[in-house]
């Protein structure tokens, strides 16, 4: 059985104050963030694909600004 | 160029045009993080060097007190202020002269320029042929940013020599303290100023997919650019763009030469090259930038008087151990690498979509071309003096 605090369905927020456009996260996870004509990320979607979880991780420890968070977008809870 | 002083005391004296910190700095910040975090020099009138990542980037956030209207540090200023927004520009202008800049720079707006360095590498590789050695930086590095920043700027790709000059003269020779460096800095971006001027005037519509054309369409709060910006920003696009980028093929080729096993697994797993260069842009990061105190500060607790300098060591910062495992050493399949070469902030590098594609393809046509090779020991590496560092020669051997 799984744990019941850990939250089965994810989301990426990017914080638009602190992205300064480095772009790592769209290059390392190109369907997880778009990118937009200034060079600001966002994330692609409102869920991260099951799949694609380990992609999230590693861009949100690669953004040299501090600027993403994968939390939980499970119906109740917040950021682990 | 008057006699230096030769450093004694790195964390009350330190120079970063001394020899042994050209040749080899990191000894020297490894040393300074442990006892000594923030170090500082009289000289240049002042400096303080932040060597740990915590330092750099607080630093870096905070524009309140430390500004960007001198990004490099000089013994002798000119006493024109010669802007070049928005690298020189702080809130609140710094937005809108940075957003006007950023379309072109997009991993969208430099896609269509990937065919283009391909080629432009293959050109350069075509000319060393199969002769049994040659320069990597003399050869290669140093003409690939050139080539693609003229080729995007729609100039002459054969006014190399007189960029590399400007830039040499700009962030080299003038920093220096010697009695004519103010006023060769101010001939050099008076040339500059004349060398846009004329392609600008030579052009009869500013429709142009080019960058200079870009930069006649821009405008900044509704209006026409003033030429004081126009050609600021210009001159920018030139200098920022060439050495930074060569100086990163050159270190990351550098590496290669010397470093046979991980030149063998990225012949072998060229898919594994963009992981690399992210670790060849954290280990040998070839800028750092400069702020200057408006008010009375701290670094670290770390009194900053207004008027003094800061370097902002970014690649000392990425040599953190609180930071990065083993950060001494070179690992081309880091997953974690959340480095800092090109900066932190507001003020973080505009073109680095286009430096990591620059080096990206550089490698993989140079691995693909020349597979093997190594550094001739017999020959000297040269590296840059100044807030930009790569080697300026890169002599090698080539094949087995």
């Amino acid at each position: 059985m799984s744990d019941p605090t850990t939250p089965t369905s994810w989301r990426l927020v990017v914080d638009p104050e602190r992205c300064q456009g480095h772009n790592r996260c769209h290059a390392l996870a190109p369907d997880l963030f778009t990118v937009d004509n200034l060079g600001f990320a966002s994330a692609a979607a409102d869920r991260v694909p099951p799949g694609a979880i380990e992609q999230a991780r590693l861009a949100v420890r690669n953004c040299p600004e501090f600027a993403i968070r994968l939390v939980s977008a499970d119906p109740k809870g917040d950021a682990p | 160029m008057t006699d230096r002083q030769p450093v004694t005391d790195w964390a009350a004296d330190f120079d970063h045009m001394d020899a042994r910190w050209v040749d080899d700095p990191f000894p020297i910040w490894d040393d300074l993080r442990q006892r000594c975090p923030v170090a500082h020099t009289t000289r240049y009138g002042g400096v303080h060097l932040p060597t740990r990542m915590a330092d750099v980037r607080d630093a870096a956030y905070d524009t309140e007190t430390f500004s960007n209207r001198r990004p490099v540090v000089r013994a002798n200023l000119p006493n024109v202020p010669l802007p070049t927004p928005p690298i020189s520009s702080d809130p609140p202008h710094h937005k809108p002269s940075r957003m006007l800049l950023l379309p072109a720079f997009t991993p969208q707006a430099i896609a269509p320029y990937i065919p283009v360095t391909r080629r432009i590498c293959n050109e350069l590789l075509d000319a060393i042929g199969t002769a049994p050695s040659c320069d990597a930086a003399v050869q290669f590095a140093q003409h690939v940013p050139v080539r693609v920043i003229a080729s995007m700027l729609g100039v002459p790709q054969t006014d190399g020599d007189l960029f590399r000059h400007w830039i040499h003269v700009m962030l080299d020779d003038t920093v220096r303290d010697s009695p004519d460096s103010a006023d060769k800095f101010v001939s050099a971006s008076n040339e500059m100023d004349a060398y846009f001027r004329a392609h600008v005037e030579a052009r009869k519509t500013d429709d142009g997919p080019d960058l200079i054309s870009f930069m006649m369409r821009a405008r900044f709060d509704g209006r026409e650019l003033t030429e004081r910006h126009f050609y600021g920003t210009l001159r920018l696009l030139l200098i920022a763009g060439i050495d930074t980028t060569w100086s990163a093929i050159g270190s990351s080729l550098w590496h290669l030469a010397r470093t046979p096993a991980d030149r063998k697994r990225l012949v072998a797993e060229p898919e594994l090259i963009p992981t690399a260069v992210e670790e060849f842009l954290r280990a040998y990061a070839p800028v750092t930038m400069a702020r200057q105190a408006r008010r009375d500060g701290e670094i670290a607790g770390c009194p900053v008087k207004a008027g003094e300098m800061v370097l902002l060591a970014f690649p000392a910062a990425n040599r953190d151990p609180a930071v990065f495992p083993d950060a001494d050493k070179v690992i081309i399949d880091r997953k974690d690498n959340r480095h800092a070469a090109f900066g932190l902030g507001i003020h973080r590098c505009a073109g680095s979509n286009l430096a990591r594609m620059e080096i990206q393809v550089a490698l993989e046509e140079w691995l693909k071309r020349i597979p093997d090779f190594s550094l001739d020991e017999a020959q000297p590496v040269n590296w840059s003096a100044g807030q930009v560092r790569g080697p300026r020669t890169v002599p090698l051997r080539i094949g087995a």
